[in-house]
């Protein structure tokens, strides 16, 4: 069996053209189950547009994403991906059981799924709690809750940590580096490079370009940087 | 389409109006506070109430539920709920049908709650049959909710949406025979007014007409709500281009 019949991902020369902007220049890469990605880039570089084609929800233009064995979008996909937005896209007039209920009941997930993910994401004390009376790293969890609903083999995480304290982001990533460990392919996005350290491997996107794709040690040692933030700076002097 | 992910959605969206209490003193109370004043203002007219009343019951549904439903699928769009959802297994006619439901429901508690209080507190002595103004009343908001679905995809802030009652609802408002007799417009209005949704809902609850009359302007409303709803689904991209 080759590399691409285990792949989780399967992304080639992936473009995306929104407006007359292209968005996305020719994107390649695979992930099998297990790993960590970190997928890192300045605001605008295209990271929750290349995550939204891997859901489906955005027009590809060019190239393919197939996600197991399907092409991105399928319905035979639908809710196997777990999918965090950027915003916590949950109903904030809702309580966070009330929101966990719906959306497992719309995945056809049991009541004790609904307990069990509030317990994985610390919110079963907040469970009648309003959403709008939550914090923002409180309802960032209730948006992981749903994506976790039915231990979908694949995540898709835009931004989960952004804005969050350094306490709730090392929780939150050692909820990831567990789900992976279970066997999950995870992808989280951030524009934060020092998160580049927690991930198991990088995707580097600048202006819709790919401009590495590796470990965080190898992208150390390549650039000969100091730091994530360095590495990335040569990366794109080099590129330049 | 599955009825079970239909009722999640109807029973989701009726549990967010019971957090929101404000919301759903105004969907329920105005209305009837409206039509109250009305029917005080009209005290020194005698049968003047009785002939606008019941015209009224035809249009505060129609136009409550319109802005509430346009402001709330608007949300859903603009909060990332929508594209949340559309990565689960949930049709659009899942979602419209879950809307169309809870906001039928809740049309239909706001017409019984108003028409009930019109016959006994108000003093409404209209010459139709009171269950066939609720009956209007209830398509009324049916007709509010699916525009509302429908002309939610066209706007791109909550600020939008409300514009849409003065370029959508208040031709129908001056047209539909409120103000002056629909037979007393100029011909080519009279031609739209006729066939608007608004002015069947008006002519659906005048007394003495004959029964197919009645039924030609159900179905005017009727088909306005189907049309509306596949618009709203329609509407509804699942993939952004």
């Amino acid at each position: 069996m080759d590399s691409s019949d285990q792949s989780t991902f399967e992304v080639s020369n992936l473009c995306v053209i929104r407006n007359g902007n292209e968005i996305l220049k020719s994107i390649s890469f695979h992930a099998v189950p297990g790993e960590l990605i970190g997928l890192l880039g300045p605001s605008g570089s295209g990271k929750s547009t290349l995550m939204r084609s891997l859901l489906g929800v955005q027009a590809i233009t060019g190239g393919s994403a197939r996600i197991m064995e399907s092409v991105a979008g399928s319905l035979s996909l639908r809710g196997r991906l777990g999918y965090m937005a950027q915003t916590s896209a949950v109903y904030l007039d809702l309580t966070v059981e009330e929101n966990i209920r719906y959306f497992a009941g719309v995945l056809a997930e049991p009541l004790s799924e609904v307990a069990r993910v509030m317990d994985v994401v610390a919110l079963t004390s907040f469970s009648h709690r309003l959403v709008s009376s939550l914090s923002g790293g409180e309802r960032t969890r209730v948006s992981l809750g749903v994506a976790l609903l039915g231990s979908p083999p694949a995540l898709i995480l835009d931004e989960p940590t952004v804005g969050l304290d350094p306490i709730l982001r090392r929780d939150l990533w050692r909820t990831f580096e567990g789900l992976a460990r279970a066997g999950a392919t995870v992808i989280v996005s951030s524009h934060v490079m020092d998160e580049a350290a927690r991930c198991a491997r990088l995707l580097l996107l600048r202006d819709g370009t790919l401009l590495f794709d590796g470990t965080p040690a190898s992208l150390l040692a390549a650039s000969e940087a100091p730091g994530y933030d360095e590495a990335f700076e040569r990366l794109i002097e080099g590129d330049q | 389409m599955s009825l079970r992910r239909t009722l999640l959605t109807t029973r989701r969206i009726l549990e967010q109006l019971r957090h929101d209490p404000r919301t759903l003193a105004l969907l329920l109370l105005v209305p009837t506070a409206l039509v109250g004043l009305l029917a005080w203002s009209l005290t020194n007219q005698p049968g003047a109430f009785d002939s606008v009343g019941p015209k009224l019951l035809g249009v505060f549904p129609l136009i409550v539920m319109f802005l509430v439903t346009s402001v709330i699928t608007l949300r859903e769009r603009t909060v990332g709920t929508l594209e949340r959802l559309f990565t689960l297994p949930l049709t659009k006619a899942d979602f419209v049908a879950g809307y169309a439901i809870a906001f039928g429901a809740l049309a239909l508690v706001q017409s019984l709650l108003v028409s009930v209080l019109s016959y006994t507190w108000y003093g409404l002595a209209h010459q139709g049959v009171p269950w066939r103004v609720s009956i209007v009343a209830l398509c009324a908001g049916l007709l509010g909710t699916a525009f509302g679905l429908a002309l939610s995809a066209v706007a791109h802030t909550e600020f939008q949406a409300v514009q849409f009652m003065p370029a959508f609802i208040l031709p129908q408002l001056l047209l539909c025979g409120l103000v002056i007799p629909v037979s007393q417009l100029p011909s080519v209005l009279r031609a739209i007014a006729d066939v608007l949704p608004m002015t069947a809902a008006v002519h659906a609850i005048s007394p003495l007409q004959t029964n197919p009359y009645y039924l030609g302007q159900f179905a005017i409303m009727l088909a306005y709500i189907l049309v509306a709803l596949v618009v709203g689904a329609a509407t509804l991209r699942r993939v952004t281009k």
